[in-house]
């Protein structure tokens, strides 16, 4: 996937992101600290803020363009979006739940919910309400309700932050099997190194709203195990 | 109980339903407005709504009066395009119920919408929903206990309602007399047992509108 964001600006308070970059990757990180402006840039990407100028195209689909008065809303963009908190509906099944968006994917590019169940190990939860499902079990059935709308994109929005260390090393293979299963690219959010590695084949390091420097992730962090950040990495401009 | 209470008791109850049934689309809508949009004015609708909870009821009656009434620009309009008369019949009890109880529907459900998760209508609109979907398909379900709770509310206000009725509908037997104004009444003519007959009824009432609406937001809330 080839990832345009030009010329992105966004003001909210005394808050400024401004993104200009251009990215070819299957899954891109976007690292940084809190407060650099990486939700901000996943919900402009996905339609759900609207920014005073820019251009955000995938491959050769615009998305957005200021200049020509292009702005598809959230429902036209085919941006699939897991947040942090994963915002799975209450009310519904898990069932329901997944099947929310299928019905809008286009018939040829329908992802099978059986495919997803198996993948993701959520077939016996089909049946039950969200109040039911561990942490892990909630984790998984957002990633496949946001792949079973079939989308061109997968925004996730730091979805393994609250998780402890044990659980988080069971969900990452389960991001492996649909980065390897279905092939659809994705920005991922995150501030951990240690996901960013194991996930990612490109990052967009960003601070205080701007990006700073594109990278492969094992240039950005030391190969030790502390996984700690290169020296120089938040002082050097792309 | 004569059958003349039976009448008041009616009047009431079925002024009280409609007063509840006419706010309820203008209420549920004005609070999702207030609890999700930002728009010009805002701030002077909600103080022009939450005025009839701050104000005595006899003021905005006399508001009312002065708008419905026979010379009252409403009043005038609704006499030139319908031939209809609004003070002094139950359409007035109706309009003096709906206006007092409105700001409590408004209020509760407002708080109903702000409750809901914002990132949950996110989503479903990047599942391909159209704002109509998300709307019907997830902010109207998890609001309804929010909903019931404000027309429940409403209902039991407009029960209760006298300053503003007592004003602009009066105390007409049999055409508008509402059990509040029957036991003002009864009280001025020293009919204190008849006075505590209606104050059973009303007790009754109200404590069955709020304890569904309580057990309503119990069985909501173990779903």
């Amino acid at each position: 996937m080839r990832f345009q964001c030009r010329r992105l600006q966004l003001r909210q308070g005394a808050f400024l992101l401004q993104v200009d970059l251009e990215i070819t990757g299957q899954v891109i990180g976007i690292f940084g600290s809190s407060g650099a402006g990486k939700t901000s840039l996943l919900e402009v990407v996905a339609g759900l803020r609207r920014s005073a100028a820019g251009f955000i195209a995938l491959d050769d689909h615009v998305l957005m363009d200021t200049s020509a008065r292009k702005f598809l809303v959230p429902e036209q963009r085919g941006v699939g979006y897991v947040p942090q908190d994963l915002a799975l509906f209450p009310h519904l099944s898990v069932r329901k739940n997944l099947l929310y968006g299928h019905s809008h994917a286009t018939l040829s590019s329908r992802v099978d919910l059986n495919h997803v169940a198996v993948v993701l190990e959520i077939e016996s939860l089909l049946d039950r309400s969200i109040s039911q499902l561990s942490g892990g079990q909630k984790q998984r059935v957002a990633f496949a309700r946001a792949l079973l709308a079939s989308p061109r994109l997968l925004l996730m929005d730091e979805p393994l932050a609250s998780l402890d260390q044990e659980l988080k090393s069971k969900i990452i293979p389960y991001l492996k099997r649909i980065r390897d299963e279905f092939q659809i690219p994705m920005l991922y959010v995150s501030h951990s190194p240690e996901e960013v590695t194991q996930l990612c084949d490109r990052v967009i390091v960003m601070r205080d709203g701007k990006c700073l420097r594109i990278s492969r992730p094992e240039e950005l962090f030391e190969a030790s195990t502390s996984m700690a950040l290169k020296p120089g990495v938040y002082d050097s401009e792309r | 109980m004569t059958t003349d209470d039976a009448q008041v008791i009616g009047l009431t109850l079925g002024t009280a339903t409609l007063s509840t049934l006419i706010i309820f689309p203008f209420g549920v809508a004005l609070a999702w407005l207030l609890a999700r949009k930002e728009w010009p004015g805002k701030s002077l609708v909600e103080t022009l709504v939450a005025l009839p909870l701050v104000m005595p009821p006899v003021a905005t009656g006399l508001i009312l009066l002065t708008l419905l009434g026979r010379r009252g620009p409403i009043g005038v309009f609704l006499q030139n395009a319908f031939g209809t008369e609004i003070v002094f019949t139950w359409k007035a009890v109706v309009a003096a119920m709906a206006v007092m109880s409105f700001p409590f529907l408004v209020r509760t459900v407002r708080l109903a919408f702000e409750e809901i998760n914002p990132r949950l209508e996110h989503v479903a609109r990047t599942l391909g929903a159209s704002p109509l979907r998300v709307f019907t398909t997830i902010t109207l379900p998890l609001a309804t206990r929010g909903m019931v709770a404000g027309a429940v509310w409403a209902f039991a206000r407009a029960l209760g309602e006298f300053g503003a009725t007592v004003l602009v509908a009066g105390d007409i037997p049999g055409r508008t007399t509402v059990m509040s104004v029957a036991i003002y009444s009864d009280i001025q003519l020293g009919d204190d047992g008849h006075a505590y007959q209606f104050l059973g009824v009303s007790a009754v009432l109200a404590f069955a509108a709020i304890l569904f609406s309580n057990q309503f937001s119990r069985w909501g809330g173990a779903r």
